[in-house]
């Protein structure tokens, strides 16, 4: 175990730093609406998604609402299927931890199990389950601080969620370095906006989901091609 | 709201997201071979959603009236410029959501 830990601890530092300040950011939202630490900590170990937490947030002091915050939520992590559709080969002997990679599959986690190879005498399965809880626990930290310094401090949250814009600009930059991720980086990109712009802001993400869908494959040649090089 | 609806919202929540988690397990499951297409699909959309996560971010953004996302768009150029730089994620994610609270509580009031 240690062993293992000594290999994948320094390959999630960015995870950590991340993660305990988006959690951070997410529990002291989350308690200038009222809530009490513990809700942050419960919905950390349980929900466990950082653009969904945050939409949840909204959700919550909106009032009680279940199917609102029900369907709002699938459409927030529609993407998660996408991830799912890549790990597929990968989880595929991993057993019962299977369920928990599954449940942790978060877009960091899924970007760093993307990129990460376990090294020689550490198994892939332990390899990447280690990575899968440790950012898991970094997230809860992050929640539980957020919490308890939300609850204690009069903080001024406004402009606090842009904290997510920051971590996906960061992604896509990273992404942006290999020159085969370009091609569908501004597919996307292109088809986000024009869907925001015909759809409105409730409704783009599916629309948007069904357009990638066809245009890649529509496209796929030409796409896989350029994919390839 | 109360506790027990609070706790509600909270397990809706934590169901939905953990199905969309799931969902692609459940329609392929393992020891049949995934069709070709869903893994090339696999293969690419990753990317498109980081982009399409973006335009998510801002979709409320008031990009007519003033101050026409000035916020938004300076923010980005920071976290951006402060990544090509440093190298370091946290670094550019702090900073620039720190910027963009001063400028949106303090400047573009």
């Amino acid at each position: 175990m240690k062993h293992t830990l000594r290999a994948v601890f320094p390959l999630t530092i960015p995870v950590l730093t991340g993660y305990v300040f988006m959690g951070m950011a997410f529990g002291i939202l989350l308690a200038s609406k009222g809530f009490a630490p513990l809700w942050a900590v419960v919905m950390g170990v349980f929900i466990y998604a950082g653009s969904g937490q945050f939409v949840a947030v909204g959700l919550m002091s909106a009032g009680f609402d279940p199917l609102g915050a029900f369907l709002v939520t699938l459409m927030v992590n529609a993407r998660h299927l996408f991830y799912g559709i890549s790990m597929l080969e990968r989880f595929k002997d991993y057993g019962k931890a299977k369920w928990y990679m599954i449940f942790a599959l978060t877009d960091e986690t899924f970007a760093l199990c993307l990129s990460a190879k376990p090294p020689t005498g550490i198994s892939e399965k332990r390899f990447y389950f280690t990575i899968s809880l440790l950012d898991h626990i970094y997230w809860i930290i992050g929640c539980t601080l957020g919490g308890i310094i939300g609850s204690a401090l009069p903080i001024n949250t406004a402009g606090i969620d842009f904290v997510m814009t920051a971590l996906f600009v960061v992604i896509f930059l990273d992404q942006w370095r290999l020159k085969q991720n370009r091609t569908p980086a501004l597919i996307g990109l292109g088809a986000s906006i024009i869907c925001r712009i015909v759809f409105g802001p409730d409704l783009f993400i599916l629309a948007c989901m069904a357009a990638l869908v066809i245009i890649f494959g529509v496209f796929r040649k030409p796409i896989e091609r350029s994919v390839s090089q | 709201m109360t506790t027990t609806e609070a706790a509600i919202m909270v397990a809706l929540f934590a169901l939905a997201t953990f199905l969309t988690r799931v969902l692609a397990f459940l329609i392929f499951p393992a020891g049949k071979p995934t069709p070709k297409f869903i893994g090339y699909l696999g293969r690419v959309l990753p990317f498109a959603i980081t982009s399409m996560l973006i335009v998510y971010c801002l979709k409320n953004s008031e990009i007519l009236a003033a101050p026409h996302g000035a916020p938004e768009l300076l923010a980005i150029l920071l976290v951006a410029a402060l990544f090509l730089a440093f190298k370091n994620s946290l670094v550019a994610i702090a900073a620039g959501t720190i910027a963009y609270m001063v400028m949106v509580q303090l400047i573009f009031v």
